[in-house]
């Protein structure tokens, strides 16, 4: 996995709550049995006329998201299916970080195994950034893991809370099996004292 | 220190603790479908790995499978080549794979139970959200991501941040014509589809006592959709009558010494729960979903809610969008409105229960002429008991299909998919935009619901359609009160 120590980037607003996983990928597009090449998929319903072509209306493919590695957006974000094709969709686009007041379990779990940095700010904070985002041309932030902060050039700076754990294992880029076959022997031990 | 049935259930399955982090939980069974376990088998080759207990591990086909004839091969590539590769790991890795040409094949949260690998106590998991089903029995049982399911195959072994707990307790019993859908949507309702975020739900009281396992699976199958964790119903003489004798269950001395903590499982007296939610079962009406998210629910006799009546701007603008895309305009009777299609399937309406109490309102009737009503059973074993009672010919008599098992029109990966800008009456689980097919609006509700509304061709109130005899306590057993003590099973 790729480590996420700290991130600078141009921020997309999606100003929506609820935002569910058959909005983020719907199910034909989990057919492949391959991990990549979702980010053509990503919000596809939205993104698409029934035509196939681009809907102009629609918040990323408007000009002023374009180029943006991080997803600005509304409460209970990823709500729904435990498929993991949604984070992979979303970084397969080229978001390295979503901001929401919210996430649903499965999904901020799921966003955590692909080094998808999910960030959890107050409404209040939430708010000062979609105003500064549409108040300024190619609005971006920086998004510091190992100091737990959002910041931008213009003074705004929130701290997040991340599990310690989490927070670990995104900066060293670990993998995740790996760290718990080290653990083999406590597996086996369990497995024992259940005989 | 009393504990809850959760408490008991994830002490008992720590193999180890980050300081203040997650701990390490080991599975019991993990359950296996062809959609989000490709890249997580392709994971292990890569990396040289081999999964860990194949006789823990059980799979089936469902999300892609065709519901029309079984003997044609699947007639999309992707899908096809879904199944295929899942054959092929089922076989290179040693894992059980209830297949299609297989007589237990069905929607995976249906066969479990029916097989009787769901037992209480366990931890089960599966790429699937609506693996919150199983917590019927008392396990903790919860969804997981591709990523998650290669880890559990490799190790055994699954991650989790501690949940915060909430008990859910259903007062009194529900009216006839109110069944568990109906308790569990309006639960939803109640708190939000954010409500139990960060929670895993034990549900309490006389209405679920009194409830049928297969009811207890409809509720626990939806709490996901309150964002939930997991959702636990504690094990009781029903449990234990529902187990006994299925092919995957203890028997004999191991059934007795089962029976003696699985008995233990149930929340102590004073045991702490971090949140208590309290509905009236009594006052709960037939519930219909109105917007694109399991929250948007009313009762039958309600109308459509006026966005301008929201708590909140954000909530405004969902409504605003919500009818924009369903079509519906404010102030409108739910009751009337016509339906295309309607669909009588999913992991959490499919049962041999589901359809009989769709067969009961079905029976000697007629499907509306314009609509196109399908009943697809959860799997071939609750088919075959359905043809074996005769409900087959109640429903195609009355002019609706009667399919093979799969998750079908659920969410539509296969060929059951809405057309854009059809209604569809749908026993399943969620009625996002899009969800049965682009354009498509869903408008959830129970068993009996659906049955009604594929006959009047609109959403009606389904206790106008009841029947005086006849009609199967839908799922509520009200010789049974839960005062007394629960009836436990003798052990022998």
């Amino acid at each position: 996995m790729q480590p996420f120590v700290s991130h600078t980037g141009r921020v997309a607003a999606l100003r929506r709550a609820n935002v569910d996983t058959d909005q983020i990928i719907p199910k034909q597009f989990l057919k492949r049995i391959e991990r990549s090449g979702f980010g053509v998929f990503l919000f596809h319903d939205w993104r698409y006329r029934s035509d196939g072509t681009a809907n102009p209306e629609f918040e990323l493919n408007r000009a002023e998201s374009q180029g943006a590695t991080v997803l600005l957006t509304g409460a209970n974000f990823g709500c729904g299916s435990s498929r993991e094709h949604a984070p992979w969709a979303l970084a397969d686009f080229g978001f390295r970080a979503i901001i929401a007041p919210s996430f649903a379990d499965i999904f901020y779990a799921n966003c955590m195994q692909n080094g998808l940095l999910p960030v959890v700010l107050p409404e209040t904070a939430i708010n000062e950034l979609f105003q500064r985002c549409a108040e300024t041309r190619g609005y971006e932030v920086t998004v510091d893991l190992e100091a737990r902060a959002v910041s931008d050039a213009g003074g705004f700076r929130a701290g997040f809370e991340v599990e310690e754990y989490r927070r670990e294992m995104l900066l060293r880029g670990l993998d995740e099996i790996g760290r718990t076959l080290l653990e083999e022997p406590r597996i086996a031990a369990f497995e024992q004292s259940r005989q | 220190m009393p504990r809850t049935l959760f408490e008991k259930v994830w002490d008992a399955h720590v193999v180890s603790q980050v300081p203040g982090g997650p701990a390490l939980l080991y599975v019991d069974l993990h359950l296996v479908h062809e959609v989000t376990s490709p890249q997580a088998f392709e994971g292990l080759r890569l990396s040289g790995r081999r999964v860990r207990r194949p006789e823990l591990t059980v799979a089936t086909v469902d999300h892609n499978v065709p519901t029309g004839d079984r003997r044609l091969p699947i007639a999309d590539e992707l899908s096809a080549r879904q199944v295929a590769a899942l054959v092929r790991n089922a076989r290179d890795f040693r894992i059980r794979l209830f297949n299609l040409d297989s007589p237990e094949q069905g929607i995976v949260h249906v066969i479990g139970p029916e097989l009787g690998l769901t037992q209480p106590g366990m931890t089960i998991v599966c790429g699937d959200s609506h693996t919150s089903t199983h917590g019927a029995f008392g396990a903790l049982a919860f969804g997981i991501g591709t990523s998650e399911v290669e880890h559990v195959l490799a190790t055994q072994c699954v991650m989790q941040t501690p949940p915060r707990t909430m008990e859910v307790r259903f007062s009194g019993l529900p009216e006839p014509g109110v069944s568990p859908k109906d308790l569990i949507l309006a639960l939803i309702r109640q708190i939000g589809t954010a409500g139990a975020t960060g929670h895993v739900i034990e549900y309490t009281g006389e209405a679920i006592r009194a409830m049928s396992m297969e009811g207890r699976m409809t509720v626990c199958n939806m709490s996901v959709e309150a964002g939930a964790r997991a959702g636990m119903i504690a094990p009781d003489g029903k449990t234990l009558a529902y187990l006994a004798g299925r092919r995957e269950t203890p028997a004999g001395r191991d059934w007795a010494r089962a029976v003696r903590a699985w008995t233990a499982l149930g929340s102590d007296p004073d045991a702490y729960f971090d949140r208590h939610v309290l509905l009236d079962a009594s006052t709960v009406q037939p519930q219909v979903t109105g917007g694109t998210s399991p929250g948007m629910t009313t009762d039958i006799t309600g109308r459509v809610p006026d966005p301008d009546d929201a708590k909140s701007d954000a909530d405004r603008q969902s409504w605003q969008r919500a009818l924009e895309y369903m079509e519906l305009r404010p102030g409108t009777p739910l009751e009337g409105l016509k339906v295309d299609r309607v669909f009588l399937g999913s992991c959490t309406n499919a049962r041999i229960e589901d359809l009989r109490e769709a067969a009961h309102i079905a029976r000697g009737r007629r499907v509306a002429r314009g609509v196109r009503a399908m009943v697809v059973p959860g799997s071939r074993q609750v088919k075959a008991a359905a043809e074996r009672e005769g409900l087959d010919r109640v429903f195609t008599e009355a002019g609706f299909e009667w399919r093979n098992p799969g998750c079908s029109m659920c969410l539509g990966m296969n060929e059951d998919v809405l057309g854009p800008g059809e209604r569809c009456a749908s026993t399943s689980n969620r009625n996002f935009e899009g969800r049965q097919g682009r354009g498509g609006r869903t408008h959830l509700m129970s068993p009996a619901m659906a049955a009604a509304a594929a006959i009047a061709g609109c959403l009606v109130d389904v206790r106008a359609y009841m029947r005086e005899s006849g009609a199967p306590a839908i799922r509520i057993d009200n010789v049974m009160r839960a005062e007394t003590a629960p009836e436990l099973y003798p052990i022998s």
